[in-house]
């Protein structure tokens, strides 16, 4: 529920009543946001949004004078659900710092617990925190009249999936009680002892090094792995159909409904799973390893691929002000002039960014955050893109599928659409799933793309466990390649946390740290106004959202803005404030569910 | 019939105290992964205490962020009513380093819900100092919130420290608890249930108080040192030592700082028995120690002590064994720049506050 403070009166050119409605804190999210918002009750919109999370920890300033080889037990720890994420990410940077390349067993012994990590997470996230937004319990307290829907919907994918119509669906998503929500629990469970298996422990992994790993390549090990991996793909084959049957719905209950969280198409993607066949961790080689992933990088701006080259990715990311608890290092010091191909590389890029903190008052009309507004500057027009990553899959998928890339047999990209190929298990027969573009950028979008990608890590771990046990038969179980850390280097590091683009920028100086700025996903989505004015992804999104919720003022739960917020899957410890502009006007969508009230 | 207790019902019998709530606050300087790693115990499983799937225990009601179906309001009127006294018992959970706001003019580092009157958040720090009287106890979930853990390093800008640090070491709850500290990076997810199973047993009457070591730490799980319960010990034993990673033998030489740790992730596993650290080709890096980080950087160095201590493996004994007791002692302390005073003392010069 939220807090109702003082109606007040809106924008001068019309007036409207708006109700300020506050949430704070949002749960069933990774860390600490708060959501406060003007809303027209009488056109159903939301009128503005501010956004604040609350903490500030500071790595880039502990971690320098640090020794470059503990940079990924140390930021393994900025991220409690995809930390591994951040170490693996940081063991790519220093691979191309320390110039060395790990033999390709331990790339496969990698991919697979990423696999696992993306596996879990998407499935943890998706069915027992999203869910939650779309379970019977809530359903019947925001919308009683799309519950006596759902009573009547039959559900097509009923034979896969067992349930009969949405309602059922629905039931079975309730916290705790709900039989599909405490299947998922203990599914995310098994699929975090397949990424233990690989990487040690969960969440922050003990086995990953610079140079490979430590995990020991046996028979058994790999035989523990794909038991789990077929159960968890026999698991998808229902439950794809079931979220594309609970997401069609919501398309057909309530018309209009694709216009919540729906922003321009700004994706970005920064590519996963590396190629040990290729990837030789040179940056001069970058563009051409980055091709070779399993999951292609690439911008996407309106429906159009920009770029899937990771140098111009990289070279491309600004950082920038605007509304932050910062002093500006725009005269500060300049680590890194030049790229090793010899690009200028921008004073606001990671490799160049100094970080002083200074705290004060909050002020949502002047500084309000602990995060600063990343940026990808498209030369093309000039304009620093507010690029999202939607939450990780749709970016994934949509980069993947446009640049036509990636085909191993169980993932194919065509151009338009991506397609993944389930084996037959134990119960089921073989399966095909198709991702297919979508016309929006939406709430729901986002949330239908992650499940598709639980499926297309399963079948990525598919292949990468055929590859994995060729190099175990061959006797090729050497996991780790010795190195010297060099006293001057610069790295970096491109991978896909789960809830989308990663990033880590080191200076090597002396041996040591001389800076070093990670980048994760919900700085991207989640940020305030910049300097130039523009918008973060979740104020667009947000600001976009018509309200479908049946409950006025009084029992207002917000549902709409909930999902939204939610489909980008926001992990906020890294510490994310955000505002929305004052006085916009919306365009009104009225839904005929709702009649009169 | 009602008095009438048949054979078998003796852990049956209605907990003393039918209710308790569980006030989990994820918003120290933390990355939320103890909350995420409880959601993997099975051991008990969050939903095996929550359900009442285990005799005799209270009705526990769970309030914690990551997996609550309340937001804003709904959410966070548990911590106003155990502030008025009228949510008890209860048992806050804290989880993060807690930060030194008195070291800045201005602003926060941590803060949990928005002050109604002055529209500003309300740091984490008031929080525990208006709920810590009230607490039934007070449970520290990970490195972080026990002993100041990563956030607590050295140059850091906050001043971060642990919860003991903060209330001091020898708090005690109004029942007269320390608090209880269950560190590891993240905590183990079963280690973690586990003692919080225990604290409702004590609660219902069925348990003893809760045993603790000199660290506040539940005796029975930190006793024992890494190496202690690790399955390569056999090739320490026979001098038989890894030279890189990825081998199955004994890790010491690259880096573990399992001799003088005490945690029981080899032995116990990371879930169901699997993963870990050293037992799997991960070095100890000595994440449930008071002296996590600091004292075992750079992580990937042999440890001081253990060439020595490899060396003497033949002579066994009292030697080897005394050795180790000085270097758990020193890493079983924090950096002395923990602390609650109003000064940074980290090693960082802020120029902007």
């Amino acid at each position: 529920m939220s807090t109702i403070t003082a109606p007040t009166t809106g924008t001068p050119s019309k007036p409207r009543n708006l109700v300020e409605m506050n949430w704070d804190p949002i749960t069933r999210i990774v860390g600490s946001l708060g959501i406060f918002t003007k809303i027209d009750f009488e056109n159903r919109q939301v009128a503005e949004c501010y956004s604040t999370s609350s903490i500030f920890r500071g790595y880039s300033i502990f971690m320098k004078g640090k020794d470059p080889r503990d940079a990924h037990f140390i930021t393994s720890r900025i991220c409690g659900i995809c930390g591994d994420n951040h170490a693996t990410c940081a063991t790519y940077a220093q691979n191309m710092a320390f110039g060395i390349r790990p033999p390709s067993i331990a790339e496969w012994i990698v991919n697979l617990g990423e696999a696992a990590e993306y596996m879990f997470d998407h499935n943890i996230f998706q069915d027992n925190l999203v869910g939650v937004d779309f379970c019977e319990q809530m359903i019947k307290e925001t919308n009683p009249g799309v519950w006596d829907k759902a009573q009547r919907t039959p559900a097509n994918g009923a034979k896969l999936h067992g349930f009969k119509t949405i309602s059922e669906i629905m039931t079975a998503l309730n916290p705790f009680t709900g039989s599909f929500y405490r299947e998922t629990l203990q599914m995310s469970r098994m699929t975090r002892e397949m990424f233990c298996l690989m990487e040690g422990r969960h969440v922050h992994p003990s086995t990953l090094y610079p140079g490979g790993v430590g995990t020991v390549p046996t028979v058994q090990l790999f035989t523990d792995y794909m038991v789990r991996l077929m159960k968890y793909v026999e698991f998808m084959k229902k439950v794809v159909p079931l979220h594309d049957d609970l997401f069609d719905f919501f398309y057909e209950a309530l018309p209009g409904y694709e216009k919540v969280g729906q922003r321009r198409i700004l994706l970005g993607c920064w590519g996963s799973f590396q190629n040990p066949d290729v990837c030789d961790y040179t940056y001069k080689n970058m563009a051409e390893w980055g091709d070779a992933m399993y999951v292609t990088p690439g911008v996407v701006v309106d429906g159009e691929l920009v770029t899937h080259n990771l140098v111009d990715i990289n070279l491309n990311i600004r950082i920038l002000l605007g509304s932050s608890y910062y002093d500006d290092w725009e005269k500060g010091e300049t680590f890194v002039k030049k790229d090793p191909l010899g690009n200028p590389v921008d004073q606001r890029h990671p490799w160049n960014q100094t970080t002083v903190p200074r705290p004060q008052k909050r002020d949502f009309k002047g500084n309000y955050t602990w995060v600063m507004s990343p940026r990808w500057f498209d030369k093309r027009t000039g304009d620093h893109l507010a690029l999202d990553t939607g939450g990780g899959p749709i970016a994934r998928f949509w980069a993947t599928a446009l640049a036509g890339i990636v085909d191993i047999g169980y993932v194919k990209a065509t151009g338009k659409s991506v397609k993944i190929y389930l084996p037959k298990t134990a119960m089921l027969p073989e399966t095909e799933f198709e991702w297919k573009i979508p016309k929006w950028s939406n709430t729901i979008e986002r949330n239908r793309a992650r499940t598709y990608f639980q499926a297309y890590a399963a079948a990525c771990a598919l292949h990468f466990m055929e590859k994995a046990m060729k190099d175990l038969h061959a006797g090729r179980t050497k996991t780790w390649t010795d190195f010297k850390v060099p006293d001057e280097a610069i790295g970096c590091g491109f991978h896909e946390a789960v809830r989308g683009v990663l990033s880590h920028h080191v200076v090597i100086r002396d041996g040591k740290i001389a800076n070093y700025h990670p980048y994760p996903p919900t700085p991207w989505n989640a940020n305030p106004r910049d300097s130039y004015g523009t918008p973060g992804p979740y104020e667009d999104a947000v600001q976009n959202t018509p309200i479908f919720e049946e409950n006025g003022p009084d029992k207002f739960k917000g549902i709409d803005i909930m999902r939204t917020v939610r489909s980008f899957d926001p992990c906020l410890p890294c510490g994310v404030h955000m505002y929305l502009g004052e006085g916009k006007t919306l365009k009104t969508v009225h839904s005929p569910m709702f009649g009169n009230q | 019939m009602a008095d009438v207790v048949p054979y078998g019902r003796v852990t049956q019998k209605p907990s003393p105290v039918p209710d308790i709530h569980v006030l989990w606050m994820t918003s120290g300087l933390s990355c939320d992964g103890d909350s995420v790693s409880i959601t993997a115990a099975m051991q008990p499983s969050i939903e095996d205490v929550v359900m009442g799937a285990i005799p005799g225990l209270p009705k526990v009601h769970v309030h914690n962020p990551v997996i609550s179906f309340e937001v804003g309001d709904d959410f966070i009127k548990y911590w106003y009513l155990a502030w008025e006294g009228k949510l008890d018992p209860f048992v806050l959970v804290v989880e993060g380093s807690i930060p030194n706001e008195k070291i800045k003019k201005e602003g926060y580092w941590a803060a949990f819900g928005t002050d109604p009157k002055t529209g500003q958040p309300i740091t984490t720090n008031e929080w525990i100092d208006r709920l810590a009287p009230k607490a039934l106890a007070i449970v520290g979930a990970g490195t972080c919130a026990t002993y100041g853990g990563i956030h607590g390093m050295q140059g850091n800008p906050t001043g971060a420290m642990g919860l003991a640090d903060y209330l001091g070491w020898d708090w005690r709850s109004k029942a007269g608890l320390p608090i209880v500290n269950v560190p590891g990076c993240p905590v183990q997810p079963d280690n973690f249930m586990e003692t919080l199973l225990y604290l409702l047993y004590q609660v219902a009457g069925l348990a003893p108080m809760i045993p603790l070591d000199d660290q506040l730490r539940p005796a029975w799980l930190f006793r024992n040192t890494v190496h202690e319960g690790c399955d390569r010990a056999g090739y320490y034993e026979q001098g038989d030592f890894a030279e890189q990673y990825g081998s199955p033998k004994c890790i010491v030489k690259l880096g573990c700082w399992g001799p003088v740790v005490n945690c029981n992730v080899p032995k116990r596993g990371w879930m169901a028995g699997i993963g870990g650290c050293p037992n799997v080709g991960g070095i100890c890096i000595g994440c449930t120690m008071p002296g996590f980080p600091d004292k075992f950087m750079p992580f990937m160095d042999a440890p001081p002590g253990s060439h020595i201590s490899a060396g003497t493996v033949g002579v066994y004994g009292r030697a080897v064994t005394a050795l180790r007791g000085i270097t758990n002692r020193t890493v079983n302390k924090e950096p002395k720049w923990r602390h609650p005073r109003a000064e940074l003392t980290t090693g960082y010069q802020p120029r902007s506050y």
